[in-house]
């Protein structure tokens, strides 16, 4: 019996669509549980001990706060624009999901004699559909806080766009430098080409810019002001309740994922390991889970910012420096060459 | 079968541009042309020009399109009176709509497709990439007018900082 080609691309690329879904939501449900420790231990508590503990460590936890989460109120603000106050959380999910399709998780390597590679796409603009899905993100954002018809929700939303729109510029242009070192947008490429040395060597200063506008963009602390209880009660979330409530939420963490391994594939290596040692997937995850971990001590350790900093940071200091980053690459790359 | 996901996405960006001129509430307008621009992205990459589709998503719908909706968020005029200010313009937009629509069809049935085919054919694209094409197209043949057209973005900056910004 034999299939048509286009059919085994289409098994194959939903098969590893679904396992990758999978695996995020997983690793969603557990970095909840982990946040929780890693926050309880900065501020010197014990975390969550109680839902099925193994050793101190509550297991089941987030098998409980999902069971709570469903069952609760689905609750609807009276004048609330019904369509777009439900599609919302779904657009942030959608969007936080789709960066996933282009980044090399594992080698290529063959399984019962059939070549399979660890990616779902590898598109010679893969850097450029990271930058265009990650631009859609703020969607979701937007339209949940305008759908709610809150005026904490709709500050949020207006707050989150100029921030978003604001840091995209310096996250794209922090990558640009990568790209001309590399001299390829497919990120399997760039990863290819930091098998001896990790681009976080040559661009110190656009990994410093991609990491802080990264964070700017999920907006976590210090950048959270989407979402400042403090002032905005909850921002653009305010209203939303139950499941909708747990999208939002698990396009937070989804973000966190994508922004972290965006990081470890363009300036770690990806799946390379340091000195070629073992590339495999493994390292991504460890990657991944640093890049995770120091946004989770970012959170217990620094203060939000101010709205007017944060705008002065963003177009006053991290864009510059962005373009000097581009600048000075390119002199190099010249003196270099010649 | 090569043909099934260009009459899907076509569909699909005919009825959204219908729904940005149809829907009564703008934001709904607004979602709608994001829904054209990403189903032209898709055409685009049919097409074989990747680098375009995702410049059309990145430009249009991330940034150009939020900043409408951030302006309809911000004066939210569907609780203003909705008028028609100029009061010919029913029978304006008519005339020109008619103008354009038969400009269209005598453009369409004129056209005559050049016999051979230009100098990027999706293998040459292929080979050497839709963003390198861009690029050196570019950077060779329009330098003009792409220097041009980068210096009149610069004045148009310039120029909505001056209009924007407060005497002080």
């Amino acid at each position: 019996m034999t299939l048509d080609p286009l059919v085994i691309t289409l098994i194959e690329a939903a098969v590893k669509t679904i396992v990758i879904i999978v695996a995020l939501l997983t690793a969603f449900a557990y970095l909840t549980l982990v946040e929780r420790y890693v926050i309880a231990r900065i501020q010197s508590r014990i975390g969550p001990n109680r839902v099925g503990a193994i050793g101190g460590i509550a297991i089941l936890q987030p098998i409980a706060d999902a069971i709570k989460m469903i069952f609760k109120e689905d609750f609807w603000p009276a004048q609330a624009d019904k369509i777009i106050y439900t599609i919302a959380p779904g657009i942030a999910v959608v969007t936080a999901l789709l960066a996933w399709a282009v980044i090399p998780l594992h080698p290529p390597m063959e399984i019962f004699g059939y070549p399979i590679n660890f990616y779902i796409a590898d598109v010679n603009i893969g850097l450029l559909y990271l930058l265009a899905v990650g631009s859609l993100g703020v969607y979701g954002i937007v339209l949940g806080g305008w759908g709610s018809n809150n005026k904490y929700s709709l500050l949020g939303a207006l707050r989150s766009t100029a921030q978003m729109i604001s840091y995209e510029v310096s996250l794209g242009l922090s990558l640009v430098g990568v790209l001309m070192i590399s001299g390829s947008l497919s990120l399997v490429t760039i990863v290819e080409k930091q098998a001896q040395v990790w681009f976080v060597f040559l661009q110190p200063l656009g990994f410093i810019i991609y990491f802080i506008a990264a964070v700017a963009e999920v907006n976590r602390l210090p950048f959270d002001l989407p979402e400042a209880e403090t002032e905005l009660v909850a921002g653009y979330q305010t209203e939303y309740s139950s499941l909708k409530f747990a999208l939002f939420y698990m396009a937070e963490y989804i973000n966190m994922l994508t922004v972290s391994a965006i990081a470890a594939t363009m300036f770690l290596g990806g799946y390379q390991g340091p000195f070629g040692i073992l590339p495999g997937v493994h390292w991504l995850i460890i990657k991944i889970l640093f890049f995770i971990f120091v946004m989770m001590w970012m959170r217990g350790t620094l203060p939000r910012f101010r709205y007017d900093q944060l705008m002065r940071f963003g177009w006053q200091v991290l864009l510059p420096l962005a373009l000097a980053n581009i600048f000075i690459t390119a002199l190099v790359m010249l003196l270099v060459g010649s | 079968m090569e043909q099934i996901p260009f009459y899907l996405l076509a569909v699909l960006a005919v009825i959204a541009a219908l729904g940005v001129v149809v829907m009564r509430n703008p934001v709904y307008s607004a979602l709608a042309l994001a829904v054209v621009f990403i189903a032209l992205a898709g055409l685009y990459v049919l097409l074989s020009a990747p680098f375009l589709a995702a410049a059309q998503v990145m430009i249009y719908a991330g940034a150009i399109l939020i900043l409408f909706v951030f302006v309809i968020m911000l004066l939210s005029p569907e609780r203003e009176q909705v008028k028609d200010v100029l009061k010919w313009q029913r029978l304006l937009a008519t005339i020109f709509g008619v103008a354009f629509v038969l400009q269209l069809a005598l453009v369409l049935t004129l056209a005559v497709l050049p016999p051979e085919r230009g100098p990027f054919t999706p293998e040459r694209l292929a080979q050497i990439g839709s963003t390198q094409a861009v690029g050196a197209s570019l950077f060779t043949d329009f330098l003009l007018p792409f220097e041009i057209v980068s210096l009149l973005l610069l004045v148009a900056m310039v120029g909505v900082i001056v209009l924007a910004k407060k005497r002080v």
